[in-house]
């Protein structure tokens, strides 16, 4: 057999092996993003549903319509005001949580741990109900505490206002913890001798943090903001449960207003058109974080 | 009974069937079975009804299958989709445009005709048009429901008053003497700003259509929707209702309880509620009341709700799915549900039963059925009271203006109704001139 034989045996062998992940790929990935993409570009509707000669083909309108509705940009605004304000204020709870649970002084670690990382796997539904009464405007614990150091009652879900505050505040609580554990593990992997070596050049507590800590969890930050932001855009649940997406469509995000088109009013043309505005903010969203994080190296 | 007399008559008509079939041999009766979507509670309970129908048509079986409310419409357009539709399910009315629109449904009208026990006359005629889609009748009433006033005795006799008075200025002066007299802090009436119901009744009462040219326009802007709609404002603006949403109240009944307001639109289903959540000490000071209107109470119109069968386009079993449409219409079976159910019953006579007789709370709501409407039967009808529900909710918190809000709320209907007029005009120029 030649060489050439040879190399095209092998080609075709890695093909053959790569066969089954690949059509698994292209069945439940490619081709519904197709199609998805195909339907955005029609007004598929409930009329769509009886009989399909009442689908028109209406090319960009589904994209244009949105980018002319204050529907479409109210629920950008909720959603970047989410992302911008929330993610941020998640990675420094995660990293505060985790640099208290790394502490050498800190004692019953595996008990806190374990506090912390409970929101994270109690369903959103009870934790909703429970953070409902929290927020009451008479009878929640919040403003019965804030009374306390003599700030008026906030009308927490029901101000347009507060609403998104509210829901952040919850959305932090409840998924800090996760981020959490990545941190403690990205901390623990951080050699011990480097913090005794800048301990020794005289290095003070903030200065370690500031020079070995942080550089040391470069990668782990990455991977923490990339997941998170990508989280936060899709932020649905909460709003879902705790304000239907008001009070004046305050907490109404990107994939509510989506579910809503699709899934309450079966505008399903108008919803893939929204996936896909969202897929394209994810996909720039994700490529300027690695572009910032290059830049620093 | 007349049970028994029925399946005589089939066993006759059997054993004929034999004897002319021949030297055939006996044949095995012919199995029918009906599979029924029954929803949520009805769903449940309406399996106890179904032997007494088995035993009365020997050769049918139902096969009762419950459905939660929350997930029966995305189930049913599903179940559409993948043609496995049942032979007959239970839909709220509401949703009767949407599944007719789909051609889901049969139309009953030449059923309606020949029938014996099913007939227009007997039922509350708001109701039975609910069931009326374009021309045809798609589906048969069941059970019923409508909003209306439920209010504090006490408090309204302390105002001054023994009774809601029925035109809407006196109503008004009648909360204002409420507002009086529970203090600063609390509220006359509690009108939901996450429910857009009550704007539609209001709109509805001062004589709007809310839509136009058959459904394909909005009426918004028109004068008499305009004049529910400031109405329904008025409310906030004069601090007789809260702008809370009912998310915002976490406990409707304790909020009633302590006077918080002592007025609330809401529905039958809250009969029951308000007799097991509210203090002892309270419970012989509430009441219900039909609606005020803008002239009258006469004008006090609200809207019909509730639940009507259905026998599905795709059943292969239509006349046996028909009689069981027929034997859960029947008043006795009606009543025997509202027994089991609370739910009310739709057809009229069923009200003379001793059992609504001594109790005005319901019989309230007799009244109320007697004055009520259905809201436009379009699918796109859910969609937009939304609308108007997000408009509504801006103009209360003094986000726009009433005109803006209501030109704003037009602009959206009538581009949410294009594919409608398309699909209209498109099959005004199939049919040809």
């Amino acid at each position: 057999m030649s060489r050439g034989g040879v190399e095209t045996w092998q080609t075709r062998a890695a093909w053959a092996f790569l066969a089954p992940a690949l059509s698994l790929i292209g069945i439940f990935f490619f081709l519904p993003v197709i199609a998805g993409l195909l339907l955005s570009l029609t007004d598929f509707d409930i009329y769509g549903i009886a009989s399909l000669d009442s689908v028109r083909f209406i090319g960009l309108r589904n994209y244009l319509r949105l980018l002319t509705s204050d529907a479409f940009w109210g629920a950008m605004r909720n959603t970047l005001y989410f992302v911008l304000v929330g993610g941020p204020l998640s990675l420094a709870a995660s990293l505060g949580a985790a640099l208290l649970l790394n502490a050498r002084v800190v004692r019953f670690r595996t008990f806190f741990r374990t506090i912390y990382f409970a929101p994270v796997v109690t369903t959103l539904v009870a934790v909703a109900v429970v953070w409902r009464y929290l927020f009451h405007v008479r009878y929640g614990l919040l403003n019965h505490a804030l009374a306390l150091v003599g700030i008026g009652p906030i009308d927490w879900l029901g101000d347009p206002h507060w609403a998104m505050p509210a829901i952040i505040l919850m959305a932090v609580w409840k998924n800090f913890g996760y981020n959490m554990l990545i941190f403690l593990a990205g901390l623990q992997s951080i050699p011990e001798e480097l913090h005794e070596a800048a301990a020794l050049d005289g290095a003070g507590a903030w200065q370690r943090f500031r020079h070995v800590t942080l550089p040391g969890l470069r990668p782990t930050f990455l991977f923490v903001s990339v997941i998170t932001m990508i989280g936060y855009f899709q932020l649905f649940a909460e709003p879902y449960v705790m304000t239907q997406g008001g009070p004046l469509r305050s907490t109404t995000s990107l994939v509510l207003l989506m579910y809503e088109e699709g899934f309450r009013w079966w505008r399903l043309g108008m919803a893939s058109a929204i996936a896909f505005i969202l897929l394209l903010i994810l996909l720039l969203g994700t490529l300027a974080q690695f572009r910032l994080q290059r830049s620093r190296e | 009974m007349s049970g028994g007399g029925r399946s005589a008559a089939s066993a006759a008509a059997l054993a004929l069937l034999i004897l002319s079939g021949g030297c055939a041999g006996p044949q095995e009766p012919r199995k029918v079975d009906l599979r029924f979507w029954g929803m949520g509670r009805e769903g449940e309970v309406v399996q106890e009804m179904m032997p007494e129908f088995e035993a009365a048509n020997p050769g049918i079986r139902v096969r009762v299958q419950q459905i939660p409310w929350s997930a029966a419409h995305e189930k049913l357009l599903t179940a559409f989709v993948g043609r496995s539709t049942p032979d007959v399910a239970q839909l709220g009315n509401t949703w009767l445009a949407e599944f007719a629109a789909l051609g889901a449904l049969e139309r009953l009208d030449a059923r309606i005709a020949a029938s014996a026990e099913v007939d227009s006359s007997v039922y509350f005629p708001g109701i039975w048009e609910t069931n009326r889609i374009e021309r045809g009748i798609y589906g048969i009433p069941w059970y019923v429901d409508t909003r209306l006033l439920f209010y504090r005795q006490d408090i309204l006799r302390k105002a001054g008053y023994d009774s809601i008075p029925g035109s809407w200025k006196e109503w008004r002066a009648a909360m204002e003497a409420v507002r009086a007299v529970v203090g600063a802090g609390r509220y006359a009436i509690f009108l939901p700003t996450n429910d857009p119901t009550e704007i539609e009744i209001f709109g509805l009462q001062a004589g709007s259509s809310l839509l136009k040219d058959g459904g394909t326009r909005g009426a918004f802007t028109e004068p008499a929707f305009r004049r529910g709609f400031d109405f329904f404002l008025g409310l906030f603006r004069d601090g007789l209702a809260p702008p809370a949403s009912n998310t915002q109240i976490a406990n409707v009944y304790q909020e009633f309880a302590r006077g918080y307001f002592s007025m609330y639109i809401t529905g039958p289903w809250n009969l029951g509620e308000f007799k097991r959540r509210l203090p002892e000490e309270l419970q012989g000071s509430w009441a219900t009341s039909p609606l005020p209107g803008p002239d009258g109470s006469q004008s006090g119109v609200s809207l019909a709700g509730g639940s009507s069968l259905v026998i599905f386009e795709a059943s292969k079993e239509k006349d046996a799915a028909w009689r069981l449409l027929e034997y859960l219409s029947r008043p006795e079976q009606q009543m025997r549900f509202y027994r089991l159910t609370g739910d009310l019953p739709a057809r009229r006579e069923a009200w003379r039963d001793s059992a609504f007789a001594g109790d005005p709370r319901i019989l309230a709501f007799g009244a109320q059925l007697d004055r009520v409407v259905p809201s436009p039967k379009i699918p796109e009808w859910e969609e937009i009271r939304k609308r108007v529900q997000d408009r509504a909710e801006q103009a209360v918190h003094g986000a726009l203006t009433p005109d803006s809000a209501l030109t704003l709320l037009q602009d959206q209907v009538d581009t949410i109704l294009e594919k409608r007029r398309w699909l209209i005009e498109r099959k005004r120029a199939k049919d040809g001139p």
